[in-house]
């Protein structure tokens, strides 16, 4: 029988590279064995990215894309189809998941500076997915047609309208009308569910290339790589990813889907964070409601969009806006080249560092808390406030880096 | 056979030339093929048709009341404005970024202290020039969230912009424009057409 097995392998093997893509990406992939939890929400990213693709497909079968049918089919799945309500919270839920693990993953790269040298391209690659995840939520939320769906999205498109010369055009180029409309919606749904999840997947595959190309990094921001049992070439603090860390995952994976049903069954509505209660009311084009704010995982960025009120230099405060709300998202992006310090991990960085972080922390929270809430003169002033320290921590990081007291590195990863 | 085949890796000049010339060709076919589906994105026939005036017969409208109607799939606002009302206008101007709407979003015959034909009936797009929220029409006077100095006007929920009671924008909001005056005519003293200047270019 094992025999009959192997000479299928064989024949498998001399036709496809299985054994070779196996051993690679899995048997002998060599890990760092020191991960703690933080390195749970890569491959937990992964299953999020599955649920929502799978979820998706069974909800493109009662859904219509159309202004006049999308709320009713919306409430057709909830209420009449079969499980429609189970399959529905699994998609909504697994959307604001996605963000919580994908923001986890980033914060674990930030910590252990898994963005610096040789990993530049991987991180890189992360932000393009951060990007096409970014435009999927946002295509997705539009799809229900509620108010907070149409508003939310006249705020994004109308953004486009700021900027110059072509603004204008490009607004309607990408709506297909003069104003956000059928059009808009019927090209949203084809991006939702056709391009952006192919872009997504693919993208994904390349994170994943990339990143057992330079290997993976660890809390104790040290290249595994660099020490090697001299007889075998494998990393002597690297363990192959499988069994040990698909185990570990699969721990992850369990703890994830506790709390993953424990939302699904008993709050999918998330007290109206990740289903706003706007948005159970058909959208109405004559009528914005009296409060409007974005889903959670978009409320930092949003702060930063209504912080801007003064006209600088020739451009307009909404041009502004719209250009630190972006800069906001694309400042990761340079995050390997502003980072100066002779370590990677915050284990060996010093106080400067922690303290520069924990205000990033802070701020993009307060910032997160302010989106969803209605502008005040003094909310706007702490708007203000706090995008001035998000950005500080970027733009400062070359400087703050460099001079911190730092702890020297160990030569073998540590517990 | 070998020899016969044997590849050349330097790039001789004819064979560099080949490549541009092939890149460059190649270049254009992209461009020309791309074109067919970029202009499909375009708004169709069927919405670039829709758009015609609409007639509204303002003879209901009482003094203070905001009526709202549609035209191009956007809320346009008419405004009955009391004197009262008037009056705050000029009080407001040293708080406003564009008092003389010196910018062109109105057409010539609303370039005002008004923003209108007639004084009293105010007609503007109910899009706030930020982005594309519909402001709220705050008539009360100095409520609490809009603080001491409210003297009325449409308050936009999204982003905190502010604008008086002939949709002129204040200084230090997001909004950098005033509200849009669409372009519109009166056919009889009750009847007012939105979206064009005659019944006869309608």
């Amino acid at each position: 029988m094992s025999k009959q097995k192997n000479s299928f392998l064989e024949w498998i093997d001399k036709r496809f590279p299985m054994t070779v893509t196996w051993r690679e990406h899995l048997s002998e992939y060599y890990a760092p064995k020191n991960f703690n939890f933080w390195y749970f929400f890569g491959s937990l990213a992964l299953l999020v990215l599955v649920n929502q693709l799978i979820t998706g497909i069974f909800l493109t079968m009662s859904y219509k894309p159309d202004a006049s049918l999308a709320f009713a089919s919306v409430e057709y799945i909830m209420r009449d189809v079969d499980y429609g309500w189970l399959i529905r919270y699994m998609h909504s839920t697994g959307a604001s998941m996605f963000f919580v693990v994908v923001y986890l993953h980033m914060f674990r790269g930030m910590i252990y500076g898994s963005y610096r040298k040789p990993r530049e391209l991987l991180w890189l690659i992360g932000m393009a997915i951060f990007f096409v995840l970014m435009s999927l939520a946002f295509t997705g939320y539009i799809l229900p047609w509620g108010q907070m769906s149409y508003w939310g999205a006249q705020v994004i498109v109308s953004m486009f309208e700021a900027i110059p010369f072509i603004g204008e055009t490009l607004h309607n180029w990408i709506l297909g009308d003069f104003m956000l409309s059928d059009a808009a919606l019927n090209r949203f749904f084809a991006y939702h569910v056709v391009t952006l999840p192919v872009l997504i997947v693919v993208l994904v595959f390349v994170h994943v290339i990339a990143l057992h190309e330079v290997g993976s990094n660890n809390p104790d921001g040290i290249e595994i790589k660099e020490n090697k049992n001299p007889e075998t070439k494998i990393p002597v603090d690297g363990i192959p990813f499988h069994p040990y860390y698909t185990v570990k995952d699969i721990f992850g994976v369990v703890g994830f889907l506790i709390v993953f049903c424990g939302i699904i069954f008993f709050a999918p509505e998330m007290g109206g964070y990740f289903l706003e209660y706007n948005n159970f009311i058909p959208a109405n084009t004559l009528q914005t409601p009296d409060h409007i704010a974005p889903v959670w995982y978009f409320t930092p960025y949003y702060s930063m969009l209504r912080a801007v009120t003064v006209n600088f230099l020739w451009i307009d405060a909404k041009l502004w806006g719209v250009f630190l709300m972006v800069a906001g998202v694309a400042v990761f992006c340079f995050l390997p080249w502003l980072d100066r310090s002779p370590v990677k991990s915050i284990r060996y960085k010093g106080p400067i560092f922690k303290f520069a972080l924990a205000m990033f922390v802070i701020s993009f929270f307060v910032l997160g808390w302010l989106g969803t809430q209605s502008p005040t003169p003094l909310y706007t002033l702490l708007a203000q406030i706090f995008s001035v320290i998000y950005f500080a921590f970027f733009i400062l990081m070359p400087w703050y880096s460099k001079i911190d007291k730092t702890k020297p590195e160990p030569k073998r990863v540590t517990k | 056979m070998a020899d016969s085949f044997s590849i050349n890796n330097e790039m001789s000049g004819r064979r560099k030339f080949l490549v541009a010339a092939t890149s460059v060709a190649g270049g254009v076919a992209c461009a020309g093929i791309a074109t067919p589906f970029v202009k499909s994105m375009m708004p169709s026939e069927r919405a670039k048709a829709a758009g015609a005036p609409v007639e509204v017969d303002i003879s209901r409208l009482e003094p203070g009341m905001l009526l709202m109607v549609e035209w191009r799939g956007r809320v346009v606002w008419i405004l009955d404005r009391t004197p009262e009302m008037l009056a705050t206008l000029e009080k407001l101007e040293p708080q406003l970024s564009d008092p003389g709407s010196d910018k062109d979003q109105q057409p010539d015959y609303a370039k005002n202290r008004t923003r209108s034909i007639k004084p009293a009936i105010l007609v503007v797009e109910g899009i706030c020039t930020h982005l594309g929220c519909s402001p709220v029409f705050r008539k009360d006077i100095a409520p609490q969230d809009l603080g001491a100095d409210w003297l009325g006007g449409f308050f936009c929920p999204c982003h905190g912009s502010k604008f008086d009671l002939a949709g002129r924008v204040y200084k230090s909001v997001p909004a950098p424009t005033n509200m849009v005056v669409p372009p519109h005519v009166y056919l009889s003293d009750n009847v007012l057409l939105i979206g064009a200047e005659s019944k006869e270019s309608a």
